[in-house]
C-alpha cells in the first residue's frame, strides 16, 4: 500500500428486504484500491461479485440497498450522496462495464451518439469536438476504419467490437476507475485474450484503478494486481495476485485454486469442492464456510471471523488467529 | 425500401381480393338485387334488361371481375334504402367520421403515452393506481355506455355540451368540417372521449408494460451507469424503445376506431359513415354494406402499411440490409 | 363425490383462489348476476312481459330511495309502468343466454379448426390459419355486425325475427372463433410429436380417434381460459349488437335493449331506465372478466 487508496469500501452490508424477512446479501465488505490498481474480484456466481460494483455504483437492483458501511472515493464518502450528486460520479469518476455487450448498448442509437452523448453529460465539448473524440476512442479500442463506424449502430458490429465500444464508453468520460463486471464472460474464447489485453492496456495508459469481477482465475492471474476472494457475501481473503494464487491461506481460497486445471503436467482428475454455496436465506452461523471447510474446527461454528493477517495475504479464517497458532 | 413497400403491397392484394370476393358474394347472392331494384310492379322485359345491365347472366368469373372493376373506380352501385348511388353517400358521411376518429386517436395517443410512460415510472404512486383503475374501467365499460354517461352528466345534468349531431359545420368543397365553428367543436368533445377512452386505456396500459419491460434493460441500466440524466435515460433511450410495439398496436387501434365508430356515431347521432352502415345492416342495404366492408379493409391495408415504414424508421435494426449494402 | 369435492378444496386452485380477494369478490358478484339471470321468472317482483300486470299510472317511477320512490318498484319504472329490477333480471337472463351460447359455439368451431390444421398440417393449416388470419384483422364486433345484417338480408322478415336469438348467437360466436383456432393449432402442434401421439399412432388408431381422445383433453386448459375471457366479450358484443338494434328482436329485451330503450328517456331526466341495466351488465362483465384473469394466472404462473 503506497499512496492513499483511491476507492475503500468499509465494512458495507447490502440487505434486500423480501415478504419473508431481510435477506443480507453483502456482510461487512472491506477492501480499497489503490490509484492505478486493478484488483480482482473472484467467487461462485452468487458470492456477491457484482453485487458489490452495482452497490459502488449505487445501481443495485430493487428492492435492494446499502444498509451499511461507507464507500470512499478519493477519501470523500459516496454511499450518502444524492441521486442527482451519484450520477455525476457515473461515468465521469467511476466507470462501468457490463456482462454481455449484445444487451448493454441501445439498439436505436448510433455508437457514435452514445459515445458524444456520454462525454456532453460530463465534460464541456462542442458538438464537432465530442465526434472527434468518439472517433479516437474507437481508434483506441481497436475499431477499424473507426471515422466510418462511428454512424453504425450496435446490431452492425459482432460482439468482440461491442465490448470494445462498451469499454470505449465507460472510459470515454476519463474516470479515475472502472467496474468490470465480468467483462469477457459472453464472449468468444478467441476474443476475451483480446479484450482483457485491451483493457489492461488502457488502464495501465490512463492510470485508471479497476475493480475486475470474475470467475476465470486465469483472467485474474493475467490481469490483477490484487485479488478479493468472496464466498457467501463476504471477503474472505485479500491480498497480492502471486500469493492467492500460488500460496492462498484461506481453506476455500486453497479449494478453489486447487480446482484450477494446471497447463504443466495432467492430471486425471481435478480436485473439487464438496457441497455447494448456501443460499442467502440459510447461511450457517460462524463461519460461512464451515460445512464445506476440511479444517472446520469447534469456533467456526460459532463465531465469524473477521480478515485476520496470514502472512503474505489475509484471511477470515480462524486458522490466522494468533490464538489459534497451533493450528497452522 | 422500394422493393420492401412492393412486397407489403404484393401481401396485401390476396387480403383485399378475398374481402373483394365476400362482398361481391354479399351483393351477387344475399336476397335478389333485380326485384328489390326494381319494386313491386315491372314487366318480365323490364327484368331481363336490368339482368343484362347488371351482367346477371354472364359467368362468375366476368361478373366478380366487373365487380373489381367497378369497386376499385369507387363504382358500387345504388343503396337499395335511398336509391342514390353508394358511393356519393360515402363521400358525404366520410368528413364527419374522420374528423371524429382522428380526434379520438389523437386523444388516445397524446393522453395515452404520457399517461403509459408516467406510470411506468412511477410504478407506486397513488397517482399511478389511480389511473390504472382508471383504465380497468375504461377496458370494462362497454362504448356505448360511456356516451350514454358522459351524455347524462355533460349534457343532461350539467348541459355543458351538445348530446348529439356535429353542430355547425362550414363546407370547403367536398369536404364538411366541424373544426372552423364554435358548436362543430363542442359538438366533437364527447363523441370523441367516447371513442379514444378505451384505445386511450390500451394505449396506457401498453406503454407502461413496454416501460416496465426497458427500464429492466442492460442498456437502460448501463446508459444509468453512464451517467446520463433521468429525463435523457426515461424520455430519451426508453420511451424511444417502447415505441416499435406501441407503433403497431396503436396502428392497429387506428383501424378499429374507425369500426369503433359504429357504436359513438350511433349513441350521439354523429352522421357519419358508421350511422349509414348500421342504418344499413337493419335494413338489409347491401351494396353500402359491401361498399363499407371494402373501404374498412383498404383502410386497414393503408394502416399495416404505415405502421410497417414507421418501424423502418424508428428501428435500424430493420435496416440492416442497407448497412449490408454500404459495405460498412 | 365427497372425495372428489375434498380433492378441489385441497387442491392449488382453490388455494390461489381464496387467497385472492379480487377472485372471491368478483366470484359473489358473478354468481349473484348469473343467479338472478337464471331464477328471475321465480324470484323477480314481477312479470314484465305480461302485459296484464303493467300499469300506465306506474310509469316513470324513480328509484325507491328517491323523494317519489315507490317502494314496488326498487330501481324504478319505465315508460310502461315496468319494474326496471325485473326487466334487468329478464334481461340479463338472454343476455347470458346469447353469451354463452355464442362462447359455446365459437369454442366448438375454433377447437376444431385449431385441431385439423395443428393435426394435419401442410396445406389444410396453411389455408385454415390464413382465413383465420384475415379475420384477425377486422374488429370482432364489425365481424359479428356484418354477419348479422348478411343473415338479416338473406332471410325473410318474418323467418328472421323467429330466429333472430340464433343469429345473434351465430354472429357472436363467427366473429371469435380465431382466438381459439390458433391457441389449439399451437398446443396440437406441440402435442402431435410428443411420445404418446406416436405411441398411439403405432397402434394403429385412427387420426379422428388420436385427436378427439389424445390430443384434445390435453389442450383443453387453455381454451377453457379463453372461453372464460371471451364469455365477457360475448356479452359485451351481443349488448352492443342490440344497443345497435341489430340484435335480439325487441320482444325478448337483452340488456343491451334496455339501455337502448331507455336512452330515449336520458334527456328527460328519467335516468335510471338506461343506467341500471348499464351497470347490470358492467358488473356482469368485469366479475367474469376478473374471473377469467384470475384463472389465466392460475392456471400458468408464468405469464404472470
Amino acid at each position: 500500500m503506497t499512496a492513499a487508496p483511491l476507492l475503500e469500501v468499509r465494512n458495507l452490508r447490502v440487505e434486500f428486504p423480501t415478504r419473508r424477512g431481510t435477506l443480507v446479501a453483502l456482510h461487512d465488505v472491506s477492501f480499497s484500491i489503490a490509484p492505478g490498481e486493478i484488483l480482482g474480484v473472484v467467487g461462485e456466481s452468487g458470492a456477491g461479485k457484482s453485487m458489490t460494483g452495482a452497490a459502488i455504483i449505487r445501481l443495485l437492483e430493487p428492492p435492494g440497498r446499502i444498509a451499511g458501511g461507507q464507500i470512499l472515493l478519493e477519501g470523500r464518502r459516496i454511499d450518502n450522496l444524492s441521486q442527482d450528486e451519484m450520477r455525476r460520479i457515473r461515468g465521469r469518476r467511476i466507470g462501468a462495464i457490463f456482462q454481455d455487450p449484445l444487451t448493454t448498448l441501445n439498439p436505436l442509437y448510433t455508437v457514435g451518439r452514445q459515445l458524444t452523448e456520454t462525454m456532453q453529460t460530463h465534460l464541456d465539448l462542442s458538438n464537432s469536438e465530442a465526434r472527434k473524440r468518439a472517433i479516437d476512442w474507437l481508434e483506441m479500442v481497436g475499431i477499424p476504419a473507426a471515422a466510418q463506424r462511428i454512424d453504425s449502430y450496435p446490431h452492425e458490429f459482432s460482439g468482440g467490437m461491442r465490448q470494445r465500444v462498451v469499454i470505449a464508453l465507460a472510459l470515454c468520460a476519463e474516470p479515475r476507475l472502472v467496474v468490470a463486471d465480468e467483462p469477457t464472460t459472453a464472449l468468444d474464447v478467441s476474443i476475451q485474450a483480446q479484450v482483457i489485453a485491451l483493457l489492461k492496456r488502457l488502464a495501465r495508459e490512463k492510470n485508471t484503478s479497476m475493480m475486475l469481477v470474475t470467475h476465470d482465475m486465469g483472467v485474474i492471474a493475467e490481469t490483477a494486481d490484487r485479488v478479493a476472494v468472496m464466498y457467501a457475501g463476504r471477503v474472505v481473503e485479500i491480498g497480492p495476485v502471486r500469493e492467492v494464487v500460488k500460496h492462498p491461506h484461506h481453506p476455500y481460497s486453497i479449494g478453489l485454486m486447487n480446482s484450477i486445471p494446471p497447463l504443466d503436467h495432467r492430471v486425471e482428475r481435478l480436485a473439487q469442492i464438496d457441497g455447494a454455496m448456501p443460499r442467502l436465506n440459510a447461511v450457517p452461523p460462524g463461519c460461512p464456510y464451515n460445512p464445506r471447510c476440511p479444517k472446520v474446527f469447534d469456533r467456526c461454528i460459532v463465531e465469524r471471523p473477521d480478515l485476520l493477517d496470514a502472512g503474505s495475504t489475509s484471511a477470515a479464517c480462524w486458522l490466522y488467529d494468533r490464538a489459534e497458532a497451533p493450528h497452522v | 425500401m422500394f422493393a420492401f413497400i412492393l412486397s407489403r403491397l404484393l401481401q396485401a392484394l390476396p387480403v383485399m381480393l378475398v374481402v373483394a370476393l365476400i362482398a361481391f358474394a354479399m351483393f351477387a347472392y344475399v336476397g335478389d338485387p333485380v326485384s328489390i331494384m326494381l319494386g313491386q310492379d315491372f314487366t318480365e322485359a323490364q327484368r331481363d334488361a336490368l339482368v343484362r345491365d347488371l351482367g346477371l347472366d354472364q359467368p362468375f368469373f366476368v361478373q366478380f371481375a366487373r365487380f373489381v372493376g367497378n369497386a376499385v373506380q369507387g363504382e358500387f352501385g345504388l343503396s337499395y334504402r335511398l336509391s342514390r348511388p353508394v358511393a356519393e353517400l360515402i363521400a358525404e358521411r366520410a368528413p364527419a367520421t374522420l374528423e371524429l376518429a382522428s380526434c379520438a386517436a389523437a386523444i388516445a395517443l397524446f393522453v395515452g403515452v404520457p399517461m403509459g410512460v408516467f406510470t411506468g415510472l412511477y410504478r407506486r404512486s397513488w397517482l399511478s393506481r389511480f389511473f390504472l383503475t382508471f383504465s380497468l374501467i375504461g377496458v370494462s365499460l362497454p362504448t356505448f355506455l360511456i356516451g350514454i354517461l358522459l351524455i347524462l352528466i355533460f349534457s343532461v345534468w350539467l348541459g355543458w355540451l351538445p348530446s348529439f349531431g356535429r353542430g355547425e359545420v362550414v363546407q370547403i368543397g367536398a369536404w364538411s368540417t366541424g373544426f372552423l365553428t364554435g358548436a362543430g367543436l363542442k359538438a366533437l368533445v364527447l363523441p370523441s372521449i367516447t371513442l379514444g377512452l378505451f384505445q386511450l386505456t390500451l394505449i396506457m396500459r401498453l406503454v407502461r408494460a413496454e416501460m416496465l419491460e426497458v427500464l429492466r434493460t442492460d442498456y437502460i441500466k448501463f446508459a444509468r451507469a453512464r451517467g446520463l440524466a433521468d429525463r435523457t435515460v426515461n424520455f430519451g433511450h426508453a420511451l424511444k424503445n417502447t415505441l416499435v410495439p406501441v407503433i403497431t398496436i396503436a396502428g392497429l387501434q387506428f383501424g378499429s376506431i374507425i369500426a369503433f365508430a359504429i357504436v359513438t356515431e350511433t349513441v350521439f347521432q354523429w352522421p357519419g359513415m358508421g350511422l349509414l352502415f348500421i342504418q344499413s345492416v337493419g335494413a338489409a342495404d347491401i351494396p353500402v354494406m359491401a361498399a363499407y366492408l371494402m373501404l374498412i379493409a383498404l383502410v386497414f391495408v393503408a394502416i399495416n402499411l404505415v405502421v410497417d415504414l414507421l418501424y423502418f424508421a424508428v428501428d435500424p435494426r430493420l435496416r440492416a440490409d442497407r448497412g449490408a449494402v454500404r459495405g460498412t | 363425490m365427497a372425495a372428489a369435492a375434498a380433492r378441489f378444496f385441497d387442491s392449488d386452485l382453490w388455494w390461489s383462489f381464496s387467497r385472492s380477494p379480487v377472485a372471491v369478490l368478483s366470484a359473489v358478484v358473478a354468481l349473484l348476476c348469473i343467479g338472478g339471470a337464471v331464477l328471475a321468472p321465480w324470484i323477480a317482483p314481477q312479470d314484465p312481459f305480461d302485459l296484464a300486470t303493467l300499469n300506465l299510472s306506474d310509469a316513470f317511477k324513480p328509484p325507491a330511495w328517491a323523494e317519489e320512490g315507490d317502494a314496488g318498484f326498487p330501481l324504478g319504472s319505465d315508460d310502461q309502468g315496468r319494474d326496471v329490477l325485473s326487466a334487468i333480471m329478464h334481461g340479463a337472463r338472454v343476455s347470458l343466454l346469447v353469451g354463452v351460447c355464442a362462447v359455446l359455439f365459437s369454442t366448438l368451431l375454433g377447437v376444431s379448426v385449431g385441431l385439423t390444421a395443428g393435426y394435419l398440417g401442410g396445406t389444410a393449416d396453411a389455408l385454415l390459419m390464413r382465413i383465420a388470419d384475415i379475420q384477425l384483422t377486422f374488429p370482432s364486433i364489425l365481424v359479428a355486425l356484418l354477419v348479422d345484417g348478411v343473415v338479416r338480408a338473406a332471410l325473410p322478415r318474418e323467418t328472421h325475427d323467429q330466429i333472430a336469438l340464433f343469429v345473434v348467437i351465430f354472429a357472436i360466436g363467427i366473429s371469435n372463433w380465431p382466438q381459439f383456432a390458433r391457441t389449439v393449432r399451437g398446443s396440437t402442434l406441440v402435442e402431435r410429436n410428443k411420445e404418446y401421439v406416436l405411441a398411439a399412432r403405432v397402434i394403429g388408431l385412427s387420426r379422428l380417434r388420436i385427436m378427439l381422445t389424445h390430443v384434445l383433453p390435453n389442450v383443453l386448459g387453455p381454451v377453457l381460459v379463453i372461453a372464460t375471457l371471451n364469455l365477457g366479450f360475448a356479452i359485451l358484443a351481443e349488448a352492443t349488437l342490440s344497443f345497435l338494434g341489430v340484435g335480439v328482436p325487441p320482444t325478448q329485451p337483452s340488456l343491451g335493449t334496455l339501455i337502448r330503450i331507455g336512452n330515449d328517456f336520458l334527456m328527460s331526466g328519467e335516468w335510471w331506465i338506461t343506467i341500471f341495466p348499464g351497470v347490470a351488465l358492467v358488473a356482469m362483465v368485469l366479475s367474469v372478466n376478473l374471473l377469467g384473469d384470475w384463472l389465466r394466472d392460475a392456471l400458468n404462473p408464468r405469464l404472470r
